[in-house]
């Protein structure tokens, strides 16, 4: 079961930016890619833990801002010769609003 | 007996609802139209070409009198309806009571207009009706008539071709980044902007209108950024609003259109309602398609049948000659989907699609929209399209058959078909150059000139060596500044200048990007080639930088950052100083270092401080010292005459000055100069990008030294009797480097690639070149040379902080 909570609006994020959110288990890094889709995964390179929110958005991946590591915004994963795996969360827009699936709080408990 | 029907508004949903409403059961009802322009049904739509001279008013009505005869219609045209009483079932129109069965709503849209003071000036109008039309006629029938129209959508667009075409002087203002943003993205976007500009239209793209002046009737438009662009008249074509106010005070439901159920009933089953003033499952329309669909709807439940309204796809078009673009259902990207791009920059053909599940669900087509109507129909019908991906963005035609090999299509084309389009030379000149021995491309070049121009047609060129030398001729390996194209940086920087690109989705157009929207290499040497190009015309992307030259600071390993203030030529006060102890202490920074640079290091501040601890710098005079940067870092210099016993120039004052007028510039890599007093260079000056060493006699000025990776010494440029020339030079030398070399190359290694004796020749022996070299630089500077946290502390300290701060009770 999915509950969403609406964390602000679209315009929030600048198209190929990247904002964060601020959840009691660390930062998720939510993303808006130049054709206003949105991800949210966690504010951590798999590599040594850059922070991905401070990344350059590209189709739909971003690059690291600390050695370069090009992470996939679909799936977390680390692209080319690189190998991790960032978590991922649902988020979506509806109506000019960004929402995030809340169950994802309590996975992250689990984790 | 016959019921009554009345319906308000004679618009083209409800002339619809009318038609099948009369071919089904003509005995049905006594129908009663009230119309608040003065006259029947016309298509709406076709006001565009009857603007641009195309079509008259006669050819577009769509009901004229006898029609409405016929059919027994009572028409009240030209009376607006001000109450419906839902107790009683009556309609009031400014000229008396209607009693109803039925009634239907069908009153459209209002055209939005912007609430800036002079908004109801003489000579500001919307885009709606006829009136506005004949309106728009007239003011173009005077000559030396300047137009502004505010709004880059389907409307606003199609009454700026109409109004040029006419001969007007045309603007169009747009607040979004791209024209038509809701149907095109930036590529697409892009070359509509550069098929309106051919036609003499102007674009302005993020314009902000904040009023309309005049007196008694308008006069100009005043912009946000304070530009003033006059006008004799001003259209406003910014959106609509659905006209539901009859609705409202009627107390029947209304969101934002009229709320209507699948049988198309409002929240009183005796009123129907119609058109772009009802809502239906939370969706508004704009487009007649679905308009057609609702109207057969409503005549079905007026005659008591069962049917239920269901949305569809729409397609837009735009009704402009030479601007065939073509966008259908949903072309941003999800989770699930896939791009396809094609872009066929000789054309100006864009196309993209967007596919989800093995299905295609949206697509953007720009220059040839051929093939739209059989994308259209695998979109409505959820078509699975697997089979076809490889070729499907080819087309219908491509379908079925073996995709094409490039190098089979160079050997069909014959002998004198045309490869270079700058020069003329056609492949048979070609050929014949290498059967006479140009057997490379630089060979090829340099006998027949095909591709020494614009460059675009290289790959071609290289294809046709293939083709004719076979296995001899090995097509060059990948030399390109990425994945996302073949061209060099060079390549690039010069079709920037040659081919006037002033825009990102310019370049990944017009030069064949093969990726969307570049990636973390291409796009920030873009950013600084348009940037360097055209200071006046681009406008800087942040989103293409790097995080440092983003945030305007220097990300730290942990991701806190490191705040570096400028001390002009290393010279601080004891205020300067005293601000930054107290910003050291107030955000707790943890370490305080000095650079090698002469000035101070702020050390592991926390990204959301950012703005506010350069608030307190900037109030103590303090500016971003691009400690980051491709840009200019620091001028260093010695204590020179002022106190030291040797010096023989002010090296500090010059220092002071050279960073003054440098600091704040992009360069293609990062630009350290040093000023010492004397050659015993106590500034380093020699290892520097640009070193000046004080002499009695004047200044030696040397440049392409570096102290980093490579240790080099700098090589003399020129020795100058004046501070002034002295000052003259290195400005000339920084804006030449910045115009010439590649991204990400210092100094030193563009150098090596163009020779010292190069740019002696530019900079020393040619005083003209050198006059211009720093008045473009100025130019450039007009725009650049100003603090980033004075902006950033105002307007974009909110994007430093966290979007949300989600607590555990959020997610419960
Ligand atoms: C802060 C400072 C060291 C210090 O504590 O003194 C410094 C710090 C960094 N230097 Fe430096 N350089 C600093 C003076 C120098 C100098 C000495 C100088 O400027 O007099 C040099 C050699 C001179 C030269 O540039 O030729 C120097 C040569 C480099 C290089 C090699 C450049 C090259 O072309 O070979 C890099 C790497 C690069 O830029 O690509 C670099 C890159 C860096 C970066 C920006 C690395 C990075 O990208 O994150 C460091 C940022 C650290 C941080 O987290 O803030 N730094 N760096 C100095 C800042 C000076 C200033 O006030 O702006
Ligand atoms: C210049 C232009 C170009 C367009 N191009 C296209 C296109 O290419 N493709 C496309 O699909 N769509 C296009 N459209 C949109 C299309 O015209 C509309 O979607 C369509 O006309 C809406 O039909 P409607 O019946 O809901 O409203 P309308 O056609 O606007 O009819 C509503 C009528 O109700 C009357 N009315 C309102 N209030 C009252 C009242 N209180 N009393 C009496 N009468 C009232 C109004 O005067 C009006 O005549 C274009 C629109 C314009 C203006
Ligand atoms: S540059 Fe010359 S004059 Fe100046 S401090 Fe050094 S040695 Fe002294
Ligand atoms: S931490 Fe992300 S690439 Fe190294």
């Amino acid at each position: 079961m999915s509950d969403w909570i609406d964390v602000g609006p679209l315009e929030a994020i600048k198209k190929r930016g990247a904002r964060v959110i601020k959840t009691p288990f660390g930062c998720v890094a939510l993303f808006r890619t130049g054709e206003d889709a949105v991800y949210a995964l966690d504010n951590a390179c798999p590599h040594k833990a850059g922070p991905l929110a401070e990344g350059i958005v590209h189709g739909k991946t971003v690059t690291c801002p600390l050695h370069n590591w090009v992470i996939s915004l679909e799936t977390g994963q680390a692209q080319g010769a690189d190998a991790g795996n960032v978590a991922t969360y649902p988020a979506r827009i509806e109506a000019g609003r960004i929402l995030l699936d809340g169950s994802f709080l309590e996975k992250r408990t689990a984790a | 007996m016959k019921k009554n029907l009345v319906v308000i508004g004679a618009g083209m949903a409800s002339g619809r609802v009318l038609e099948h409403l009369f071919e089904t059961d003509p005995e049905a009802y006594d129908v009663t139209l009230f119309n608040a322009e003065p006259r029947g049904n016309y298509n709406r739509i076709m006001l565009s070409p009857v603007l641009s001279g195309d079509k008259s008013y006669d050819d577009i009505v769509t009901h004229d009198d006898d029609w409405y005869a016929e059919n027994n219609v009572t028409c009240r045209f030209g009376e607006h309806v001000v109450g419906i009483d839902r107790e009683r079932k009556v309609v009031t129109g400014q000229n008396g009571d209607v009693a109803y069965d039925k009634l239907l709503i069908a009153t459209g849209s209002a055209p939005f207009i912007i609430p800036v003071p002079g908004k109801d000036l003489h000579g500001v109008i919307t885009y709606r009706d006829l009136d506005d039309t004949n309106a728009m006629i007239d003011a173009a029938a005077i000559p030396d008539q300047k137009a502004v129209v505010i709004g880059g959508g389907l409307l606003g667009l199609e009454a700026a071709a109409g109004l040029a075409s006419r001969g007007m002087d045309v603007t169009v203002l747009h607040l979004m980044g791209h024209l038509m943003e809701r149907q095109l993205d930036e590529a697409a976007g892009y070359l509509l902007r550069r098929a309106l500009e051919d036609k003499g239209i102007t674009v302005k793209c993020r314009a902000s209108t904040s009023a309309i002046l005049g007196n008694d009737k308008v006069e100009a438009v005043l912009l946000e950024d304070k530009e003033v662009i006059p006008a004799d008249l001003v259209v406003m074509a910014v959106g609509i609003r659905p006209e539901t106010r009859l609705a409202t005070d009627a107390a029947l439901e209304v969101e934002r259109g009229i709320t209507v159920n699948d049988a198309m009933q409002t929240s009183d089953p005796d009123i129907l309602s119609v058109g772009e003033c009802v809502e239906h499952n939370g969706q508004l329309c704009g487009l007649v398609a679905p308009l057609y669909d609702q109207a057969k709807i409503v005549a079905k439940t007026l005659l008591d049948e069962k049917a239920a309204y269901q949305p569809r796809e729409v397609s837009t078009k735009l009704k402009v000659t030479g601007c065939d673009l073509f966008s259908a259902g949903d072309f941003a990207v999800g989770e699930t989907r896939e791009d396809i791009v094609f872009r066929d920059p000789a054309r100006g053909v864009y196309r993209r699609l967007v596919i989800e599940d093995n299905k295609l669900v949206g697509a953007v087509f720009y220059g040839d929209t051929s093939d739209s109507n059989w994308f259209f129909g695998l979109i409505r019908d959820h078509e699975d399209i697997s089979e076809m991906r490889d070729t499907l963005i080819f087309g219908p035609a491509f379908q079925g058959g073996t995709p094409l090999d490039p190098m089979a299509a160079v050997a069909a084309l014959p002998d004198d078909a045309e490869i270079c389009g700058c020069n003329g030379i056609s492949k048979g000149t070609i050929v014949a150059a290498i059967q006479n021995g140009a057997t490379d491309l630089a060979a090829v070049k340099a006998v027949t000139k095909a591709s020494a121009s614009c460059g675009t047609c290289t790959g071609l060129v290289e294809q046709v060596l293939g083709v004719t030398l076979g296995d001899d001729f090995i097509v060059p390996a990948d030399k390109g500044i990425c994945g996302c194209t073949d061209l060099s940086h060079e390549d690039v920087r010069r079709l920037i200048k040659s081919r006037e690109l002033k825009s990102m989705p310019a370049v990944w157009q017009e030069l064949g990007w093969k990726t969307p929207d570049g990636c973390h290499v291409c796009r920030p040497a873009l950013n600084y080639y348009l940037l360097a190009d055209w200071p006046l015309e681009y406008s800087d992307d942040p989103q293409s930088r790097f995080i440092n030259e983003r945030k305007h600071a220097n990300i730290q390993k942990d991701g806190t950052f490191s705040v570096v203030p400028r001390m002009w030529g290393g010279i601080t006060t004891p205020d300067e100083l005293r601000a930054i102890a107290d910003a050291a202490d107030k955000f707790n920074v943890p370490t305080v270092k000095v650079t090698g640079g002469q000035r101070i290091d702020l050390l592991g501040v926390s990204g959301e401080d950012l703005p506010e601890i350069w608030a307190d710098l900037n109030q103590a005079g303090l500016v971003s010292g691009h400690a980051y940067s491709k840009g200019l870092r620091t001028v260093k210099t010695c204590v020179g005459t002022d106190h030291c016993r040797f010096g023989t120039q002010d090296s500090t004052g010059l220092g002071v000055k050279l960073e003054k007028a440098l600091w704040g510039s992009w360069t293609p890599h990062k630009v350290k100069l040093g000023v010492s007093g004397c050659p015993r260079n106590c500034a380093e000056a020699t290892c520097k990008d640009l070193g000046v060493i004080c002499v009695d006699s004047g200044y030696q000025v040397s440049v392409g030294g570096a102290a980093g990776m490579e240790v080099k010494e700098t090589e003399a440029l020129a020795q100058v009797p004046s501070e002034e020339e002295a000052i003259d030079l290195s400005i000339a030398f920084v804006q030449l480097y910045r115009e010439n070399a590649k991204y990400l190359d210092r100094p030193y290694k563009w150098l090596a690639k163009v020779g010292l004796k190069w740019v002696i020749e530019q900079i020393v022996d040619d005083l003209e070149n050198r006059k211009e070299l720093v008045k473009r630089f100025e130019i450039s500077q007009s725009v650049y040379r100003h603090d980033p946290w004075a902006d950033h502390v105002k307007t974009e300290a909110e994007s430093y902080k966290p979007i949300a701060t989600l607590t555990l009770e959020a997610a419960e």
